[in-house]
């Protein structure tokens, strides 16, 4: 409840995650996750349905409350970094039916920048194109973006980070029902993006291509298995504890405690 | 003041009522709720356009005078009902056909029937004996008038035309119940079964049409409205059961009608007079009803057994007692375990060392006596038998699930107090048997400490 | 879906443009209102009577069979149904898009009881004050605002469904509208006071002061969603990034709230409670069918709107029984239902078109693939000169697709017209255009055939049929890297079943 300890500590991570439960209707969903994110590394977030990966990402992003712990963005609390840290979030979340173009919904990471009731005027624009070329889009930048394939909607969202230039990126299932074409470009683009000292926290669900795109994994259900290099962690061991099932305790102690209100006499 | 009338008044109303919330239990189940509102305002131009079919009918003399009157109550309800189910029928073709977002796609159909039947009504209203305000507010005083003979009593002719209506919903529900309900909860489902979901939709769909359209010229479209939806959202708060919820909505319906117009009675002619306004002595019965509708909802919002905000608050409280009370106990045990059996009487002194709240403190003290867990000796608290049983159960949970975070979690050590103070609390008797099995039987927690066996209740 | 976008520096100025034109409208709009009182034109006649009959009705010698004259009544009409349109159509995209259309009805209805309560607190401070149409208004809006709030706190609080709680909300502060009003009714001079207005509206018999209102509130809301433009954008496509980013979400809701209860309680004075739904969420559900973009969005939803207040206003004075507030909805519905049928983006006509125009596309070819079929069986690789060379039979066509002879000749008259292929004595012959045609479609064919032969593990003769939907929209892109992916080195390869062909005279 009071998570006081061992805070004010200076830190250079991008991202470092002590003591985190978060709960949704008293019921946790992550628990006692505590990962410090090395630096200039491509990491991913591997773990069964349900196993709170989405949950982790929008709590370092304060969209969900949290029951305890805290967390650091380059030190700080995220409010006050928000702009180094870039978010894709998943491409379901949103409405492809919406009038606006590729090159709008790129801009739109530009929108802090601008700020408040300015337009988002030609040299804005311009930004967002550059960010569409890398992603290999440019020549679609005025499409609707429903007349856009699913991996071509995920590109946009991508150049929506871009456009950002933040340190962290948190992306929530880049790769999901993308092209083998889009899949290779946005590999290509996380190795540049590496390259150029960013960290990238993907969630990720292809257990054969960690190994090939990540260089750090980890591994979550519910509770943290293990974090650390692809070489040492994604083994079959800790696979196996992955995704051997939840651990039926901590399901059963979370329902009761979502339950409990409703029991309590 | 209530008269003979008044009762009569109420009773078409409660009747009316309850018909209406039978089909809008479902609607509701269906998130369809705002499509009732649409079929009842749709249900207008039909109306007016059957009745100008009528009038046109009897001028050209396909009618004779009788038998227009006699048909004429027909024309109406089957012009609103194809024109109510024509509106939902509408909706969903602009929606798929248009890539129009659902809501919205009902509202611009059911606006529009909605405007038709306004300028329509504006247009003939020299032909037609129609008042737009009627369609709104309904005539439930003046159509208790028409009534006819039934044995020894006068009954109205509404009154009977709404129980009619009344047990022909019923009769629909009970026999497609196991069809609407699986419908209902999983159309695909339905589907894979063999029941035409579609058809229980258009069914639900006509069973509302003809429902508002039968007692829209007694109650008027507000109360449609209302009862369609609201008394069903009261029964959907108060249980998980949709039998139950039935006969709730129903009930409910009846109960807001009832009340509805002993309201519009009563309540002006209590406040406006103290106003200074006293030939305000009634207002109208059918938006009363709504209100007392509403105002029943309001009251199973706050005192509904299970979903109610106060039993919550009563529950949420008191789970914050137990786990208070929990947590003195455990802190009374630890003391114990260090040679330190008694305690000092003091609420204060306890809520400097425990860094609870006082009135905390002092509820807690005040449960764990009243259990006989603890006894106030003149020296100070001192835990019971049956108080130190509890006691060792709850710090074998809390050094269990610490040794479970260390082991399994990789809690660092400096951080299991924390989350095993929150977890202890909810782990049952069997959950401790499992930990303790999963874990080997272990000795000592990862502090050290000892983690006691089960204590039995003797 | 080819229309290329315009350049990127158009994409801001229409925008601008867009806003101007807005702001104008509403601005000369509300100055028009003002200019015949600057000059003194005259006190306008109060119509009584305005409830059951359109604008001027008997009254009004303007009206009839002089047509639409330009006397100081009508101006008022119409710069108030106009600057509402437009103020709607603005305000009403952002509720579309945030797919709370309804909210609006919500709120109308729920402003009901705020004119009741306002008269009566009115009359209390000051017997004989209950007619002050702001007092009226600002109740009308206070109770809107707790509509909303209530609507937010059931469903937070509760676990009835987003469509149940509007219902109720609807529906139960109606009926305490409805109560209101009627004790009103009994008040002294509570039947004067016009309080039905607010539910069918009096457009036709709007004050100038009633006008000044809505041009002023009208105004206010436009420029706020102008000014909060890529705000209320980013609000409705994707609040969760939105949050994300750090943009107050809810403060924005609140603001999009603010504008729509604003909206609907000055329409309350105009077309009334039970059609200001209509002003709200139909000119943007029209305008959607004609854009991709928001900014267009929005300018053709407030000339929607506008338009329809015009046209309203126009024809309810020609018809002196006609109500004008049903009127001016009635003028939105039909934009609707022109827009849904001929919108340039969306419109149902076009999708016809396109699909009329994807299966005439299909046909031909199909016909080039049969010549080339029929001309060289399964082969790969031949040479479009070689194609020219044979003449394809008219009965070989028949039996290669089963077309009937009038099908078959309307498609040949079309292969003619486009120059791929030329009678000839025996039958028809691939001109050389028509050839080089009918060998890019063959490829195509042939490399999804391979594609789903070798990955999708579609049975062989499956493969002829699925790969025929699919052929047509190849685009150059996707034939390259099938092209790649199969490893065909770019040529036309030959085909993965046997082709049934008919005898064919390839003669040299």
């Amino acid at each position: 409840m009071n998570a006081e300890n061992g805070s004010g500590k200076e830190s250079a991570s991008p991202l470092v995650i002590r003591d985190l439960t978060v709960a949704y209707h008293r019921k946790p969903v992550i628990w006692d996750i505590d990962y410090e994110a090395p630096a200039g590394r491509l990491i991913a977030i591997v773990g069964p349905n349900g196993a709170g990966k989405s949950t982790l990402l929008a709590a370092c992003l304060d969209l969900v409350p949290r029951v305890s712990g805290e967390i650091l963005v380059f030190g700080q609390p995220f409010r006050r970094q928000r702009g180094r840290v870039g978010y894709v979030p998943q491409r379901e979340s949103v409405d492809w039916d919406f009038p606006v173009s590729a090159l709008d919904v790129v801009a739109m990471g530009l929108y802090r920048r601008i700020g408040w009731c300015r337009p988002v005027t030609a040299r804005y624009r311009k930004l967002a194109l550059e960010a569409l070329d890398r992603v290999g889009m440019a020549h679609l930048a005025h499409r609707q973006i429903r007349q856009l394939s699913g991996g071509q909607q995920q590109r946009v969202f991508l150049a929506r980070a871009l456009v950002q230039e933040a340190d962290l990126y948190l992306m929530d299932e880049p790769f999901a029902g993308v092209d083998a074409a889009t899949e290779r470009a946005i590999v290509e683009l996380l190795r540049n993006m590496r390259a150029a000292g960013k960290t990238v926290l993907a969630v990720h669900h292809d257990l054969q291509t960690v190994a090939e795109y990540f260089d750090d994994v980890v591994l979550l259900n519910m509770r943290l298995i293990a974090a650390g290099p692809v070489e040492q962690v994604f083994t079959i061991d800790n696979l196996r504890r992955t995704y051997g099932g939840k651990l039926a305790l901590l399901d059963r102690v979370g329902h009761r405690m979502s339950m409990d209100v409703q029991l309590e006499r | 003041m209530w008269e003979s009338l008044d009762s009569w008044i109420a009773a078409t109303g409660a009747v009316a009522a309850s018909a209406c919330a039978l089909p809008g239990c479902f609607l509701l189940l269906r998130r369809q709720s705002l499509t009732g509102d649409a079929i009842s305002h749709a249900a207008l131009p039909g109306i007016v356009l059957a009745f100008l079919a009528a009038q046109m009918a009897r001028q050209a003399g396909w009618l004779s005078d009788a038998g227009y009157e006699a048909s004429r109550q027909l024309f109406l309800l089957a012009g609103a009902v194809v024109l109510g189910v024509g509106c939902a029928v509408g909706s969903e073709w602009v929606q798929r056909r248009g890539g129009v977002e659902p809501s919205a796609a009902l509202g611009v159909v059911f606006i529009t029937l909605f405007a038709v039947g306004l300028v329509l009504l504006r247009l003939i209203a020299d032909q037609v004996d129609l008042d737009p305000d009627c369609v709104l507010y309904g005539t439930l005083e003046n159509s208790v008038l028409d009534t006819v003979p039934l044995g020894s009593l006068v009954v109205p002719r509404a009154l009977l035309r709404h129980l009619a209506l009344f047990l022909l919903n019923l009769v629909l529900i009970g026999l497609f119940f196991k069809e609407l309900r699986i419908a209902s909860f999983d159309p695909g489902l339905a589907n894979a079964m063999g029941i035409p979901a579609w058809l229980m939709h258009y069914l639900l769909m006509t069973m509302t049409a003809f429902t508002a359209v039968s007692v829209f010229e007694s109650v008027g479209s507000i109360l449609v409205i209302a009862m369609l939806i609201v008394p069903a959202a009261t029964a959907y708060l108060l249980t998980d059961r949709l039998v139950v919820m039935l006969v709730l909505a129903a009930l409910l319906a009846a109960a807001s009608a009832w009340l509805g117009h002993a309201a519009a009675l009563f309540v002006p002619r209590l406040v406006f007079p103290w106003l200074g306004y006293p030939q305000v002595t009634d207002a109208s019965t059918s938006g009363m009803m709504a209100v007392v509708a509403g105002a029943l909802l309001v009251a199973a919002l706050l005192a509904g057994p299970r979903y109610g905000w106060v039993a919550q608050f009563l529950r949420r409280r008191r789970l914050a007692t137990r786990i208070a009370t929990e947590d003195l106990l455990a802190w009374l045990y630890r003391n114990a375990e260090r040679g330190q059996a008694l305690l000092p009487l003091e609420s204060g002194r306890i809520s400097q060392v425990t860094g609870m709240s006082r009135t905390r403190v002092r509820r807690a003290v005040g449960q764990l006596v009243r259990r006989r867990w603890i006894e106030r000796t003149p020296d100070g608290l001192r835990l019971t038998a049956a108080g130190h049983t509890a006691a060792v159960n709850l710090v074998r949970a809390h050094r269990l699930w610490e040794s479970f975070l260390a082991e399994r979690l990789d809690v660092p050590a400096a951080r299991l107090h924390e989350s095993a103070e929150r977890i202890e609390h909810y782990l049952d008797s069997q959950m401790l048997d499992e930990l303790e099995a999963e874990l080997q039987l272990p000795e000592r927690d990862p502090h050290g400490s000892l983690i006691p066996r089960q204590a039995r209740d003797e | 879906m080819s229309r290329s976008g315009s350049p990127a520096t158009g994409f801001e100025r229409n925008r601008l443009l867009g806003s101007a034109a807005i702001c104008a409208v509403v601005g000369v709009l509300s100055w028009a209102a003002w200019i015949p009182l600057a000059e003194g034109a005259g006190p306008l006649q109060e119509t009584g009577n305005s409830q059951s009959s359109g604008v001027g009705g008997s009254t009004s010698p303007f009206w009839g069979s002089h047509g639409l004259a330009f006397d100081y009544n009508t101006l008022v009409v119409w710069s108030g149904a106009v600057a509402l349109g437009a103020g709607g159509g603005v305000v009403g995209v952002f509720l579309l898009l945030r797919k709370q259309a309804l909210l609006g009805d919500v709120v109308s209805h729920a402003a009901l009881p705020g004119v009741g309560l306002a008269f009566l607190v009115l009359e209390l401070v000051r017997a004989g004050s209950g007619k002050w149409v702001p007092g009226l208004l600002l109740g009308a809006a206070l109770a809107g605002f707790t509509g909303i709030a209530a609507s937010t706190l059931l469903r937070r609080g509760t676990r009835l469904k987003d469509d149940a709680v509007l219902a109720v909300v609807l529906s139960v502060y109606f009926g305490l509208g409805i109560v209101l009003l009627t004790i009103v009714q009994r008040l002294p001079g509570g039947n004067q006071a016009g309080l039905p207005h607010f539910i069918y509206g009096k457009a036709a018999a709007l004050r100038m002061s009633d006008v000044q209102v809505i041009s002023a509130v009208v105004t206010l809301a436009v420029l706020v969603c102008l000014l909060l433009f890529k705000e209320l954008r980013l609000l409705a496509f994707d609040e969760r990034f939105a949050a994300a980013q750090g943009w107050p979400v809810v403060a924005l809701d609140l603001v999009l709230k603010v504008l729509v209860v604003a909206i609907a309680v000055v329409g309350l004075q105009g077309v009334g409670l039970l059609l200001v739904v209509a002003v709200l969420i139909v000119p943007p559900a029209a305008a959607r069918f004609w854009t991709e973009r928001l900014d267009r969005m929005v300018a053709i939803s407030a000339a929607f709107g506008a338009l329809a207040g015009l046209a309203g206003v126009a024809i309810s004075a020609s018809w002196p029984r006609v109500a004008t507030g049903a009127t001016i909805a009635l003028c939105d519905s039909v934009l609707f239902a022109l827009s849904m049928a001929l919108g340039v983006e969306r419109g149902l006509l076009r999708r016809w078109w396109h699909l009329y125009a994807a299966r005439r596309r299909q046909d031909e070819h199909h016909l080039l693939r049969a010549c080339y079929e029929l001309l060289a069986g399964e082969r790969g690789g031949v040479a479009p000169q070689e194609l020219c060379d044979g003449v394809v039979r008219v009965d070989g066509l028949v039996r290669w697709r089963g077309w009937s002879p009038q099908k078959l000749r309307r498609l040949l008259e079309r292969g003619q017209r486009r120059g791929w292929i030329r009678p000839d004595p025996q039958g028809w012959r691939l001109t050389p255009a028509g050839a080089a045609e009918a060998c890019r479609h063959v490829r195509n064919h042939r490399l999804w055939e391979l594609y789903l032969v070798k990955h999708a593990d579609v049975a062989i003769d499956l493969a002829d049929r699925r790969a025929d939907d699919i052929e047509h929209v190849l685009d150059p892109e996707l034939v390259a890297m099938l092209e790649e992916e199969l490893e065909t080195g770019g040529g036309l390869p030959s085909s993965p079943h046997r082709v049934a062909t008919e005898p064919t005279s390839a003669t040299g």
